[in-house]
C-alpha cells in the first residue's frame, strides 16, 4: 500500500475521498429534471424573452425566480465544440467524443452535452443534432445520453413524453476523489523510523521545543528543524476524551479513548488510543507506555503502536504537563 | 486616512433545519439575502458588492460554490468574494464585507454565509483519514472535548456547568422563529441525563447540524442615513494563530487574547462586561460558553467564566446575557454560524430582536472561532455612531 515516491526518502500513499452528495433541486431545476425524466426538455423563459436551457432558478436581470416555463425541441444545433480524445472516468461516453455546445430548436442559450461521433471529421458548428435519450430515466442530466447527429429528413422526439407529474426533488451526486498523499521528509523520517521500532522526533534550533512528528519548520517561530531527537516509547496523558459516538468511515469500534499523549523528552503531545484500562479509569496525568503491534505487521505508519497502555507508575504531577493543557 | 463609518441596515436569515429539502443552495442564499434587502430597503441591483463565507467544500462537495452562485445571488457585473476560514468564516465574512465600506471602496455591500449541511455529512468531512496517522479522529466534538476536559481540570469547574449553558441556549431558542432546535422540555437535568457522546461532552450539550443562511447589508454612513436604526460598527477584529505549536494554549488561545484586547480598545471600551449590554459568543458545545467568557476578558481567566455562568449573569434578564437568539448550540449551518452570531447582535443594537430582545441593548459583541480554535473573528456593533 505504501511506497517510496521518485524522491528518495519521501513516502507517499493514495487517498481516496467518496461521498454521495445529495442534492435538493429548487423548483426550477426540479422542473427541469422531471422533464428529462419524462422526455422533454424544459427551458425557461427570461423577463428578457430569451428562452434558456436548463432554466436558470432566478431571472439573470430582475433576479426574481423564475417561473416561465417552455418546453424545447430535442433537436438542435451546435454552435461550438471541443474533441475529447481520451475520455476518463465519469465521462458521458467511454470512447473518445465531442462536448458540444447545442442550441436547441427553440431555445436561444446552448446546452452544454456529450457528442457521439467516431472522429472530429464528423463534427462542425451548424451540424443538427437531436437527443439521444436513455431508455432508463430517472430525472438526472445523464437522461439525456448523449447527443447524435441528426440523419437529413429526420426529426427528432425519439421518445414518448409523458406528461410530468411527479416533481423532482433531490438527486445523488457520488463523488470520488483520488490523492496521492505525500509526507514532507521530516514525516518520512518519523515513519520509516516506525518501521524500525523508533520515534523519531526533531528539535527546534530556535526555541529548543523537541516535536514529534517533526514538522519540517518550528510552528512557532518558522525556524527550520534538523537535529533529529529519538525519544522513548513511555508518556504522560495530558487530556483526552471518550468517544461513544460511531460515525460514518470510523476505524475504530467505539467506545474507545482517543488521548493526547505527552511523550517522556516531547514538547507537544500527539493523539493516540488508550486500552488495556477501562475507559472509566483513564485519567490526566496517566504514565503510559506503548504497546507495539507484532514485528512482522509493521509498516511505515503510526498505526505499528497498536495503543498506548498504563505502566503502573505514579500519576505524573499536575505541573509536569500543566502547560500541555 | 480614518475609517470610513460604517452599520448594519439588513440582517436576513433562513429558517434552520436540519434538512431544507425545499430550497437548492442558491434558493438558501436567496431567502436570507431577500429578507436582508428588505430590511434595508434596497434592491439586489442597488449593491456595490458582494461577499461570501462557507466553510469547507467538503461539506457540500461543491469546489469555490461562489462561481456556481453568483448568477443567482446577483453577483454579475459586480466584485463577488469568497472568504474561507473554517467556523469562524460567517464573522470573518462579515468583517471582510464591513473593511469594503470602511476603506471607502465600495458604499453598499451585501455579505452571505451558508451551510447546507444535509447534502453531505460534516462528521465524515471532518475525519477523513490520512495515510501513516492514528485514525482516532471523531470530528469536531473529539477534536474539542479533550480541551474542554482541560478547562474543566485548570479551573476546576463543577460538571454540571457545561448543561446550564445548554439548558439556557435551548430555552432562548424557543424565543427565536429562525431556530433549528426547538425543544422546550430541555433542563439541566435533561441535559445530564442525555447520552455522553465524547466524554465529557454530551448529546444535549453539542450543536444540531442545520441548512441555513444568514446575510447582512453593510453600508456607508450617508447610505445609514436610510434606516430609522442603523447598528453602527464600533470595532472588527481577526486573528490566527498555528495549529501545533508546542505548548499552544488550546483552553484560552493566544490569538483569541489578542482580539479581544484589540477589539476592546477599537471600541473604546475599557470593562467589557460592564459595557457591553449582550453577547452572542461561538459556542458549538456548552463548555466553550465559559471558556471564551473568559478568553475574552468578561471574567477572570481562573474559572471567572464558569462563576459567570454559574451565577446566571448570562441568562435573559442576567448582567452579560450570552446567546439570546438560541445560538450556535441551537441552529448551525457552519458557514454561516459566525455571521448569525454578528447578525443577531446587530439586532439587538437595532431593538429589532423581537421576543429575545434585550430591553436597552446598546452595545452588543458578535463572535466566531474556526478550526482548531486557530482562527477568530469579533465585532463590537452599537445603537449610536462611534465617537472617533
Amino acid at each position: 500500500m505504501f511506497y517510496f515516491c521518485a524522491m528518495p526518502r519521501t513516502l507517499s500513499a493514495p487517498v481516496t475521498v467518496a461521498f454521495d452528495y445529495t442534492r435538493s433541486t429548487g423548483p426550477v431545476l426540479g422542473r427541469f429534471l422531471a422533464g428529462l425524466r419524462d422526455g422533454v426538455v424544459m427551458g425557461g423563459r427570461t423577463s428578457e424573452g430569451k428562452v434558456v436551457v436548463p432554466p436558470p432558478e432566478f431571472d439573470p436581470v430582475t433576479h426574481a425566480a423564475l417561473e416561465d416555463f417552455v418546453e424545447v425541441a430535442d433537436t438542435g444545433t451546435v454552435t461550438s465544440w471541443t474533441w475529447v480524445p481520451e475520455p476518463v472516468n465519469g465521462q458521458p461516453l467511454d470512447r473518445p467524443f465531442a462536448f458540444a455546445l447545442v442550441t436547441l430548436d427553440g431555445a436561444d442559450a446552448p446546452l452544454l452535452h456529450a457528442l457521439d461521433v467516431d472522429s472530429p471529421a464528423d463534427v462542425e458548428t451548424g451540424l443538427r443534432v437531436r437527443v439521444r435519450w436513455r431508455a432508463e430515466r430517472t430525472g438526472d442530466i445523464t437522461d439525456i445520453e448523449c447527443f447524435e447527429p441528426l440523419p437529413e429528413g429526420e426529426s427528432g422526439s425519439t421518445v414518448q413524453a409523458r406528461e410530468t407529474v411527479d416533481p423532482v426533488t433531490g438527486i445523488v451526486v457520488p463523488i470520488e476523489l483520488d490523492y496521492l498523499y505525500a509526507a514532507s521528509p521530516e514525516e518520512s523520517l518519523f515513519y520509516t523510523s516506525l518501521s524500525e521500532g523508533k520515534l523519531v522526533g526533531q528539535r527546534c534550533p530556535s526555541c529548543g521545543k523537541v516535536y514529534i512528528p517533526p514538522r519540517s519548520a518550528c510552528p512557532a517561530d518558522g525556524t527550520p528543524t534538523a537535529e533529529e531527537v529519538e525519544l522513548p516509547d513511555t508518556g504522560t496523558v495530558t487530556t483526552f476524551c471518550v468517544v461513544n459516538v460511531p460515525f460514518l468511515g470510523q476505524r475504530i469500534t467505539p467506545p474507545y479513548v482517543s488521548a493526547y499523549i505527552l511523550l517522556d523528552g516531547a514538547d507537544i503531545a500527539f493523539l493516540h488510543l488508550i486500552l488495556d484500562i477501562p475507559a472509566e479509569e483513564v485519567r490526566m496525568g496517566m504514565r503510559v507506555k506503548a504497546v507495539w503491534k507484532p514485528r512482522e505487521e509493521w509498516g511505515t505508519t503510526i498505526e505499528n503502536i497498536s495503543h498506548f497502555a498504563p505502566t503502573g507508575e505514579p500519576d505524573a504531577d499536575y505541573e509536569s504537563y500543566r502547560v500541555h493543557l | 486616512m480614518a475609517k470610513q463609518p460604517a452599520a448594519v441596515i439588513g440582517v436576513g436569515q433562513t429558517h434552520h433545519r436540519a434538512k431544507r429539502e425545499d430550497v437548492s443552495m442558491p434558493g438558501l442564499l436567496r431567502e436570507a439575502i431577500d429578507r436582508a434587502l428588505e430590511d434595508a430597503q434596497l434592491t439586489l441591483e442597488e449593491i456595490d458588492a458582494i461577499v461570501v463565507g462557507k466553510a469547507p467544500d467538503l461539506f457540500e462537495g461543491v469546489m469555490m460554490p461562489e462561481l456556481f452562485l453568483a448568477d443567482s445571488i446577483g453577483a454579475a457585473g459586480k466584485p463577488l468574494l469568497r472568504v474561507h476560514t473554517a467556523g469562524s468564516v460567517g464573522g470573518s465574512t462579515a468583517i471582510v464585507a464591513a473593511s469594503l465600506v470602511q476603506a471607502g471602496v465600495h458604499k453598499k455591500v451585501l455579505t452571505v454565509a451558508y451551510e447546507k449541511q444535509s447534502e453531505s455529512n460534516a462528521m465524515w468531512a471532518l475525519s477523513v483519514p490520512i495515510p501513516f496517522n492514528m485514525p482516532v479522529h471523531a470530528g469536531a466534538g473529539g477534536y474539542f472535548a479533550p480541551h474542554v476536559r482541560s478547562y474543566i481540570r485548570r479551573s476546576e469547574a463543577p460538571t454540571h456547568v457545561g448543561a446550564i449553558v445548554a439548558a439556557k441556549d435551548r430555552q432562548n431558542a424557543l424565543k427565536n422563529p429562525y431556530a433549528h432546535l426547538k425543544n422546550p422540555d430541555t433542563t439541566v437535568e435533561s441535559v445530564l441525563a442525555s447520552q455522553m457522546l465524547w466524554d465529557p461532552i454530551r448529546y444535549d450539550e453539542t450543536c444540531p447540524s442545520s441548512d441555513g443562511a444568514c446575510a447582512l447589508v453593510i453600508v456607508s454612513e450617508d447610505e445609514a442615513a436610510r434606516s430609522a436604526n442603523p447598528a453602527w460598527i464600533h470595532g472588527t477584529v481577526m486573528r490566527s494563530e498555528a495549529t501545533s505549536a508546542a505548548e499552544r494554549d488550546q483552553v484560552n488561545p493566544q490569538a483569541s487574547r489578542d482580539a479581544a484586547a484589540a477589539l476592546w480598545k477599537q471600541a473604546g471600551i475599557t470593562s467589557p462586561i460592564d459595557e457591553i449590554d449582550m453577547a452572542e459568543i461561538y459556542v458549538p458545545f456548552s463548555w466553550f460558553e465559559p471558556m471564551w467568557l473568559e478568553s475574552l476578558g468578561f471574567a477572570d481567566a481562573n474559572g471567572g467564566g464558569w462563576r459567570l455562568t454559574e451565577s446566571g449573569a448570562t441568562a435573559m434578564g442576567g448582567r452579560l446575557p450570552v446567546n439570546c437568539s438560541g445560538g450556535v448550540l441551537s441552529s448551525n449551518p457552519i458557514g454561516a454560524s459566525g455571521m448569525l452570531r454578528f447578525g443577531e447582535a446587530a439586532l439587538q443594537v437595532r431593538g429589532a430582536a423581537g421576543e429575545h430582545q434585550v430591553d436597552g441593548a446598546r452595545k452588543a459583541l458578535g463572535h466566531a472561532y474556526g478550526g482548531g480554535s486557530q482562527f477568530f473573528a469579533m465585532w463590537v456593533v452599537g445603537s449610536e455612531k462611534p465617537s472617533s
